[in-house]
């Protein structure tokens, strides 16, 4: 880590970061704590399954109900204090509004026409095009969705409020089971994307 | 900026970055994505070996017992567990244990007392006609399991809060810990503070009828506030205690103070 913040330093005037630091370290930091979640959260999910299936047990954590609740509740602090930290600092800096906004639909059109025939320029990794847009300021709303409808599964008399935003607490359940899915589809495009553009993935590694 | 300073004597540092710099990346990358899927990913994050279970198991631990704390902090002793219409009740209400119905405890009626221990002063037994005959009230609740399912039902009974007055119990004492019919010996902790819930009760009706057998007959707690398993059926025995003795879930790894 010592040494990357070395590297840095020594080039910084030659190519311009594309992902700050705090980017990628809640970045990475969410997506260990996402991972957690969602495989206790399929163990948990197969304790009571809300669907006519299960998770297999080779892709779960935990080994067992408890198990996995223990995982889920642990990791959740880390998701929540580095979400929390991450809209907080996207919000304040400006980035969330200077990189996300603004969304049309004609640009999101345009774009998803151009991805769809790999006409998608990424010459510029600094600038989102606009499917990039929907896709993270959509997930970002997931991901508000996905704690909340949590919080209200965790503790629906004590925030019983919060359970009638939803409409009852099985509503809640089913609605952070929808989040989840949202998420690993967004995993899927998400992962596969950096794959083809690897130098995304290098920015969100070392910043250029 | 000008002053060149060197990492390793006699290495030149600028030329040493520029040669690590090619290798990076690629080590970076394959580092995550081999730790991406699994918990290598928290290895590297947090330099500790979470692969050596015991000592995650044990962080687990701790972590649950903080939770512990932060769910008695925001425990609101005047939140009160929504109500729901009779029209709502689940029919039927599961029946839900670590073994199957022929299994459930029989308890006499008859013979069975309530034993009362520990900090309260009057350590007299109660027999089932003596606790019915006091007030009792029906409330109709959400039944929350650990599992994530959950059942509406009715429960009629005293809440426990008029009996630790009745007799007299320590109510500054931690808890109170109840024993179970249950085969392997069925126990439970709950805090004080959530015993003194106004919803806390000692249930001897679900519905209009007398507690099924299914359901904990004679004597159920029923704690809206807490999940399914921090709701013991077929009560013995309750003992107020400042010492935390455990309970059949809470030692095998769930949550102790499991608050909804």
């Amino acid at each position: 880590m010592s040494s990357l913040t070395v590297t840095d330093e020594q080039i910084s005037a030659k190519p311009k970061v594309i992902q700050p630091a705090w980017v990628r370290v809640m970045h990475w930091t969410n997506a260990v704590a996402m991972i957690l979640m969602i495989m206790s959260g399929w163990q948990i999910y197969n304790a009571s399954p809300l669907f006519d299936f299960r998770f297999s047990h080779d892709i779960t954590l935990g080994g067992w109900l408890g198990g996995a609740l223990l995982w889920h509740f642990a990791a959740m602090w880390l998701l929540m204090v580095n979400g929390l930290a991450y809209l907080v600092t996207g919000l304040a800096s400006g980035r969330f509004a200077r990189k996300l906004l603004p969304i049309t639909p004609a640009g999101v059109l345009h774009d998803v026409k151009a991805a769809l025939t790999f006409k998608l320029s990424h010459d510029d990794l600094s600038v989102y095009n606009y499917v990039q847009r929907t896709l993270y300021a959509g997930i970002i709303v997931v991901g508000v969705l996905i704690v909340l409808s949590g919080l209200s599964i965790w503790k629906p008399v004590q925030l019983h409020w919060l359970v009638t935003l939803f409409g009852d607490y099985p509503t809640a359940r089913y609605v952070h089971f929808f989040c989840m899915a949202a998420i690993c589809a967004f995993l899927v495009v998400h992962v596969l994307l950096a794959l083809l553009v690897p130098k995304s993935l290098r920015a969100m590694v070392i910043g250029r | 900026m000008a002053k060149r300073s060197f990492l390793i004597p006699g290495v030149d540092k600028r030329l040493l970055i520029k040669d690590s710099l090619k290798v990076m990346p690629d080590v970076t990358r394959r580092r995550f994505i081999a730790g991406g899927a699994s918990l290598g990913a928290l290895t590297l994050l947090t330099g500790c070996d979470v692969v050596d279970s015991s000592s995650a198991d044990a962080l687990l631990a701790r972590i649950s017992k903080f939770n512990d704390a932060v769910q008695d902090f925001i425990f609101n002793p005047d939140a009160l567990a929504p109500t729901f219409a009779e029209s709502a009740i689940t029919k039927p209400f599961p029946f839900n244990a670590y073994y199957d119905l022929d299994d459930a405890p029989e308890v006499d009626g008859k013979a069975w007392k309530l034993e009362v221990r520990g900090l309260v002063d009057n350590k007299k037994s109660w027999t089932l006609d003596e606790l019915t005959k006091l007030p009792q009230f029906t409330q109709i609740t959400r039944h929350i399991c650990v599992e994530g399912w959950s059942a509406i039902g009715s429960w009629t009974g005293t809440p426990l809060r008029d009996f630790l007055k009745l007799v007299g119990a320590d109510t500054r004492a931690k808890y109170v810990w109840f024993q179970c019919a249950d085969k392997d010996g069925y126990n439970s902790p709950l805090d004080m503070r959530t015993a003194l819930h106004p919803q806390t009760q000692m249930t001897f009706k679900f519905g209009n009828d007398i507690l099924p057998r299914a359901y904990g007959f004679p004597m159920k707690i029923r704690v809206p506030t807490k999940l399914g398993f921090k709701n013991p059926k077929y009560v013995m025995s309750m003992e107020v205690t400042n010492d935390y003795k455990g309970g059949y879930w809470e030692d095998q790894g769930y949550n102790s103070f499991s608050g909804s």
